[in-house]
């Protein structure tokens, strides 16, 4: 349990939360063209990192905006909160 | 040789004060190379090494642990044992595990305390009913006993389950599979660990795998803190932290890695003398040897491996108890904790070789592996010592999140994620 500084609404606490998994997996731009190989990569496939992670979250029960964030999964500490579309930061 | 335990060692020691007990396993410095090398000493990893000796002979190998023997989810989870899933792939390898329970006190010489005292799951609404009696017929199909029960006779079973229709969720009919149980999650580790231990494994505590060291194609051993180990083999069981390890090796897991919390109440008179779960309402509850109740939660949804969770989720299941059970309404909680799991897209677990020869994961067990620990090593065991998979695990490999063949349990195992 932590608080989450929403780009939209401020700090709120992380039950209004929504955790959208890792962020950055691009939609593959030809999905016919792809190998069995690369959907499994695609749909299943995640880095689960210890340590300094990007992921989506979803502010499900406030502005239902999804947003970045950059999060240490070691001790749940967050380093950093971007809108979407835009460039992560440098780590 | 090892020391047997019975009445009349009890009674030997007894005379000296207890004071002079065999050590149950040794504490030996890692040997520059092994046949084989598992990674992690929890209860599956431990199994895993003890039926690599017993069956397959391969008694050069070892056990690291980074922390120490069932520290880390053997000592967490609930303990609860049964093996009513409900696709053929999943009956098969959960009702093996079920089947070595029945005998393991007496195999391991050493006392799990299993107790067949019975898990009930409820149902709560229409479709949880069709839900159940589905997997109650393909139990039954799959030679595994499960019965369909009314609420008049889920009351029977258990009487102080709330049956009342007014409430939020109400019972409606559940589940019983009366051989599952519960069992003592510490001494299947200690059992475990002291009958590997006796044919020649080493248990080596304190060690951190810190890297796997490959050429090319192939394991060449694993990089730790007690320095570099020697190995063609490697077995990876580690539970919440297999991605870590995967990602030394430079493989993708399809896995992610929550917190799952449980608590107990302080101890009271015997209440319950079964386990009883709820899917729905997300509550389930039995009662340890010691009196305590046992009270499993569910997950947070965010990758973390911070070891606790959040307090709603506590908070929810206790509400969810509460309603069930309206005489805990003054029990008092006495301990909270929380423990990493991984988790499969399709709620199933992996035993399965991978794209480098020589390096297995036994993984994505998720919110219950606890139960499949018996069968989950000696399957985890006959893959490693054959290079082959054994018919009971082999849809459990990997490479099902490519075929598109997976075993989809999210129905079966009872916490919600």
């Amino acid at each position: 349990m932590f608080l989450i500084n929403c780009p939209y609404c401020g700090e709120r606490d992380q039950q209004e939360f929504k955790a959208g998994g890792e962020a950055h997996i691009e939609r593959p731009k030809q999905p016919t063209e792809l190998s069995d190989d690369e959907w499994a990569e695609y749909l299943f496939m995640r880095k689960n990192i210890k340590g300094v992670q990007f992921e989506r979250w979803n502010h499900a029960h406030g502005c239902r905006k999804w947003f970045n964030m950059v999060r240490d999964t070691s001790n749940d500490e967050i380093k950093a909160i971007y809108k979407m579309g835009e460039k992560p930061p440098a780590q | 040789m090892r020391n047997k335990y019975s009445v009349f060692s009890l009674i030997k020691n007894a005379l000296s004060y207890h004071e002079n007990w065999q050590r149950a396993w040794k504490d030996p410095a890692p040997k520059k190379e092994y046949d084989a090398v598992i990674v992690g000493g929890g209860g599956h990893g431990l199994a895993t090494a003890y039926y690599l000796a017993k069956k397959h002979n391969m008694n050069n190998i070892a056990v690291v642990e980074k922390g120490w023997i069932g520290g880390g989810n053997t000592g967490r989870n609930t303990t609860i044992i049964r093996s009513n899933y409900l696709w053929d792939a999943s009956a098969g390898l959960y009702d093996h595990a079920l089947k070595i329970w029945e005998g393991l006190s007496q195999e391991l010489n050493y006392n799990v305390m299993f107790s067949q005292r019975g898990v009930m799951n409820l149902a709560h609404n229409l479709q949880d009913v069709r839900d159940l009696k589905r997997r109650t017929h393909a139990n039954r199909l799959n030679g595994i006993d499960a019965v369909y029960l009314s609420t008049e006779e889920v009351k029977k079973f258990c009487p102080i389950i709330n049956t009342s229709q007014d409430i939020r969720y109400p019972v409606l009919g559940g589940t019983l599979q009366r051989r599952a149980g519960t069992a003592r999650h510490d001494a299947v580790a200690w059992g475990y660990a002291r009958g590997a231990d006796a044919m020649g494994v080493d248990i080596i505590q304190n060690c951190e795998v810190k890297g796997i060291k490959r050429n090319g194609d192939s394991v060449e051993g694993v990089e730790t803190t007690k320095g570099f180990i020697k190995t063609k083999k490697v077995g990876v069981v580690a539970a919440g932290h297999s991605s870590v390890i995967a990602n030394m090796a430079g493989l993708r897991l399809p896995l992610e890695s929550k917190p799952l919390q449980a608590l107990v109440s302080e101890p009271v008179k015997p209440i319950i003398d079964t386990v009883v779960m709820s899917n729905a309402v997300h509550a389930y509850v039995s009662q340890s040897d010691k009196g305590e109740l046992v009270i499993g939660a569910g997950t947070d949804d965010y990758v973390s491996y911070t070891q606790k969770g959040s307090h709603q989720i506590v908070e929810g299941t206790l509400n969810a108890i509460l309603e069930l059970y309206p005489i805990f309404s003054r029990m008092r909680m006495l301990r909270q904790w929380g423990g990493i799991v991984d988790i499969c897209p399709d709620a199933s677990p992996i035993l399965s070789k991978t794209s480098i020869k020589g390096l297995y994961f036994n993984c994505g067990w998720g919110t219950g592996g606890f139960k499949a620990t018996p069968g989950s090593g000696d399957l985890f065991a006959h893959t490693i010592a054959n290079d082959e998979p054994h018919k009971l695990n082999a849809a459990f490999n990997l490479n099902r999140f490519v075929s598109g063949d997976l075993v989809d349990e999210h129905g079966a195992a009872a916490v919600a994620h």
